[in-house]
């Protein structure tokens, strides 16, 4: 019997290990992260492996449309300043999503509405970017059924603008819910699931970005060149760009 | 914390009479539960359910092929069967069956009141059923899958195979895929969060660990035949060229993110397994787990590799022999982790005193069947012999000695292992014992021979063969075996009904078993404990009834006190929900609106978005609108 309440207390000593659940009541032994919240970063790590493949795919076919010579090819079509400036509208975003997180944990609710406002029109903003690409590219010869490229662009860059635009739509609802008085600052959780979420479409954005538009303009930059000196124009192509 | 004073464990258990009064279960109770054991128990009658499908199948299969030049059935049903047969028993019995066991007794090893999200789980187990018609649908329409389970491009390509077969196996494994991953989240976080004060990871019993690396495994591999799958979906439905090769796709591309799933699959399908054996070998040897951390460590070695392996479904494509190399070698670094389970399970065999009940015996059946399904699958990690084996049926002969060897006679195990739990009453013995060994029998004289055969050259998947080419001795038996294996099948069934209505009715803790499952009643209240379990070891109920240190006594008294019919009535049970169904439905139609021609109405290029699809949509919306404003009847449950 000693013993048993011995090593009882021995496991409530490790700190968050009981009693700290957030709603349970009940002191069950837990990683002190909230189930919503663990359940969140699960499902990111699990999206991690989607866009891996998306990704992986991408980087293989990426020299076969060239080989196959039929076009468009990647480096005739890819604006980077266009791009760049969207990349940096939804990089923003992740930044008023932080300030509306921030305020909201304040309990300044009036300003945690108008950054997650800001933070839907610009998640909207790069959309709209996106859509006027496709059109564009559409315009200038690439389809989904054209070439490999157009296949394994249009469906890698599709899938992050369906994330994208599942997440304006959870920002509006969320927005809606405030509206109604439903976030408050004690259920600020609610708000940082979605921000979790947010932030992490944001830096796929960023990985897409590197891969798809500025590797190939790198590589067209150092046309004729060797293999290895890629990674070198790449280095410059990112240098000039900031 | 009251708790503190109190022993290793206190789990008051109510006396069986008493829960009566807390117990509905009508249709429509049902149909809206969110409670684990109910979720659980509809995961393994539907499951069963589907095993019978799945045999059914596998039944026709092998009477075509009794002898040579058989006319039964032609050569597009007998495509149609391997493929659904296979799909069937994977994603549709055997998963689902390890769900089953993950829902009703993981909650119960960890002293949870339910899993971390009881409505989410609730729509799992709804998309499962939606998954599962819609591949069986397909049957009515005159065109089942047809291309193998693990659908091969260019198998699937819109010119070879131009009926919506291949449509139909694509939308019923995405709804399959989807169903599993939520249920993976959710025992996830469950295991992570809620587990009884005191239980430490390293004091969870190695099921819940089973359950745990499983899970993980299933949220990081299923992404990938995600992709796949949208990359065949586009393919045949807009015209892509993922796998065309004239436009420069690559129909290997589709091996290699259907086996970087594929093999991880397998590990879905045996880990869980280890995890039941690994609770029934202490039981009936008497004797803690030898080597128990050991054990958790080779579960996560096997998980971690297991992502490392893929290729070696792949040798005779012609990857080179550098990849097939290292395929190969990291191949073999599986069996280490392997061994040491196996060696783990006899350690505790050998130095305990062995009760020879039927779940046992399974569990033993399970231990040499998988090892000789483990052997052979060290011989193909062998290039050079791999190529002779590749696909004929000494490939057939091994994973059914892994699958149904390992994953079938376990699960069996666990259900007359368990059995008492879930229903109150105990499995027959003699029959459990006759049903044993016709398994066992049926088992061996079905797949032994297959080796025998695919030596001699016999293909996989073909519908027929010549009289000249010699197999007809031991296809004959081989179809024989079968049958007997079939009838174990049924009888396992009419045990199971027959329990049910007259088996003998049993206490908390009928085996003497040493996990926290055994410390409720038998049925568990819905409740599942009055008051929330303390865990001061690896295997409670012997620490507290046969003491495990000095300053224990060598017997405490059992905590079992009967409460009255009010017991429980504190603890706060979510309320039941409809949304999940609704949801799943939505979800149902949805897919379905892809596969049958119906009113269009909006095109987006070659995709024609149905009227029916739309309305599936317009439901599923509906559906997690509605969940996400009803009230849970607890804070914080989802
Ligand atoms: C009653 C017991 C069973 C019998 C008699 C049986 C028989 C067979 C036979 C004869 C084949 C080969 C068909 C061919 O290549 O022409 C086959 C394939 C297969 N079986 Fe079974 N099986 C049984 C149970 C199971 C179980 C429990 C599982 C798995 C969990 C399973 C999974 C598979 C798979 C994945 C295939 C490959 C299908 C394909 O080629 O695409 N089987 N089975
Ligand atoms: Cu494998």
């Amino acid at each position: 019997m000693a013993q048993a309440v011995e090593v009882q207390t021995g496991a409530a000593g490790h700190g968050h290990d009981d009693a700290h659940d957030a709603h349970g009541g009940h002191g069950h032994s837990g990683t002190g992260i909230e189930n919503r919240k663990l359940m969140m970063w699960l499902f990111l790590a699990s999206d991690c492996m989607f866009f891996g493949s998306l990704i992986a795919t991408y980087m293989i076919y990426r020299n076969r449309a060239v080989e196959i010579g039929v076009g468009p090819f990647p480096h005739e079509l890819i604006d980077i300043p266009f791009t760049s400036v969207s990349a940096a509208v939804l990089l923003m975003s992740s930044l008023t999503m932080v300030l509306s997180l921030g305020s909201l944990q304040k309990g300044n609710i009036r300003n945690s509405r108008i950054w997650l406002a800001a933070t839907a029109i610009l998640g909207t903003t790069f959309l709209g970017g996106q859509f006027f690409e496709f059109t564009e590219f559409h315009h200038e010869g690439l389809t989904l059924q054209g070439n490999i490229f157009g296949s394994t662009f249009f469906t890698l860059t599709g899938f992050h603008g369906v994330h994208v635009g599942l997440g304006v739509l959870w920002l509006v609802s969320l927005l809606f819910v405030s509206l109604r008085g439903g976030l408050k600052q004690e259920n600020a959780m609610t708000l940082e699931i979605a921000g979790l979420y947010w932030h992490f479409v944001d830096i796929v954005w960023i990985v897409i970005f590197t891969l798809v538009y500025l590797l190939p303009y790198a590589s067209a930059e150092g046309e004729g060149g060797e293999h290895a000196s890629r990674v070198h124009d790449l280095a410059h192509a990112v240098m000039r760009f900031f | 914390m009251a708790s503190v004073a109190q022993p290793g464990l206190s789990a008051p258990t109510v006396s069986g009479a008493h829960t009566g009064t807390k117990k509905r279960s009508g249709l429509l109770d049902w149909i809206t539960t969110v409670d684990h054991k109910k979720i659980g128990i509809m995961y393994g009658v539907t499951a069963i359910f589907f095993l019978m499908v799945g045999g059914l199948e596998a039944l026709l299969i092998r009477t075509q092929l009794i002898t040579s030049g058989n006319g039964l059935i032609n050569e597009k049903t007998y495509n149609e069967l391997f493929t659904m047969h296979g799909t069937t028993m994977i994603f549709l019995a055997v998963m689902p069956l390890t769900v089953a066991f993950w829902n009703y007794i993981m909650p119960l090893q960890i002293g949870a009141r339910d899993v971390a999200m009881p409505r989410l789980n609730a729509f799992s187990y709804w998309l499962f059923v939606m998954a599962g018609l819609t591949l069986n649908i397909s049957w009515f329409v005159g065109h089942a899958p047809n291309q193998g389970w693990y659908a091969y491009a260019p198998l699937t390509d819109l010119a070879w195979n131009p009926t919506r077969a291949v449509d139909f196996w694509i939308v019923g494994l995405t709804i399959s895929g989807i169903s599993s991953m939520l249920g993976a989240f959710n025992f996830i976080v469950t295991i992570l969060n809620m587990r009884a004060p005191g239980m430490t990871l390293m004091r969870m019993p190695v099921f819940t660990w089973t359950t745990l690396i499983t899970s993980i495994l299933l949220i990081m591999a299923f992404p990938a035949i995600t992709v796949a799958i949208i990359f065949l979906m586009f393919d045949r439905w807009l015209g892509t060229n993922f796998y065309a090769v004239a436009a420069g796709g690559d129909p290997l591309l589709w091996q290699h993110l259907f086996w970087i799933f594929g093999h991880p699959e397998v590990y879905i399908m045996i880990l869980p397994v280890f995890g039941i054996v690994s609770e029934i070998v202490p039981t009936f040897s008497r004797k803690p787990l030898f080597g128990y951390s050991i054990m958790v460590y080779a579960t996560c070695a096997i998980a971690f590799l297991g992502f490392g392996v893929w290729a070696h479904h792949m040798f005779t494509t012609g990857m080179g022999p550098t990849a097939n190399a290292v395929f190969g070698a990291t191949t073999m670094t599986i069996a280490i982790p392997t061994g040491v389970k196996i060696f783990n399970w006899l350690g505790t065999i050998a130095l305990g005193q062995v009760r020879f009940t039927t779940p046992m015996m399974f569990t033993i059946g399970m231990i040499s069947m998988f090892t000789i399904g483990g052997i052979s699958g060290v011989m193909h990690a062998t290039v050079p012999i791999d190529s002779h084996h590749n696909d004929s049926y000494f490939l057939i002969a091994h994973f059914h000695y892994v699958l149904f060897g390992g994953s079938m006679f376990g699960l069996i195990a666990g259900l007359y292992y368990w059995f008492p739990k879930i229903t109150g009453r105990m499995m027959d013995e003699k029959l459990g014992k006759i049903n044993f060994w016709m398994t066992f029998v049926g088992f061996n004289a079905t797949f032994f021979p297959m080796h025998f055969l695919g030596l001699e050259g016999m293909p996989r998947r073909y519908y027929t063969y010549g009289e000249g080419a010699g197999w007809n001795f031991w296809n004959a038996i081989v179809t024989f075996g079968a049958y007997i294996l079939g009838a174990a099948m049924l009888l396992l069934l009419f045990n199971v009904g027959q329990s049910l209505k007259s088996g003998k009715r049993v206490g908390a803790n009928p085996w003497d078993a040493p996990t926290l499952e055994w410390a409720t009643t038998s049925p568990p209240p819905e409740y599942n404990f009055a008051e929330q379990p303390i865990v001061a070891s690896r295997d409670p109920l012997w620490a507290e009834k046969y003491g495990h240190g000095d300053d224990i006594p060598a017997h405490i008294e059992s905590p079992e006190i009967v409460l009255g019919p009010n017991a429980g009535d504190d603890v706060h049970l979510p309320n039941p929900s409809f949304w999940p169904l609704v949801g799943a439905s939505g979800m149902f139609m949805m897919g379905l609106g892809f596969l049958f021609e119906n009113i269009t109405i909006f095109w987006l290029g070659p995709l024609a978005i149905s009227a029916l699809s739309i309305v599936g949509l317009i439901t599923l919306m509906w559906g997690i609108f509605g969940w996400a404003f009803e009230p849970t009847g607890v804070e914080g449950l989802h």
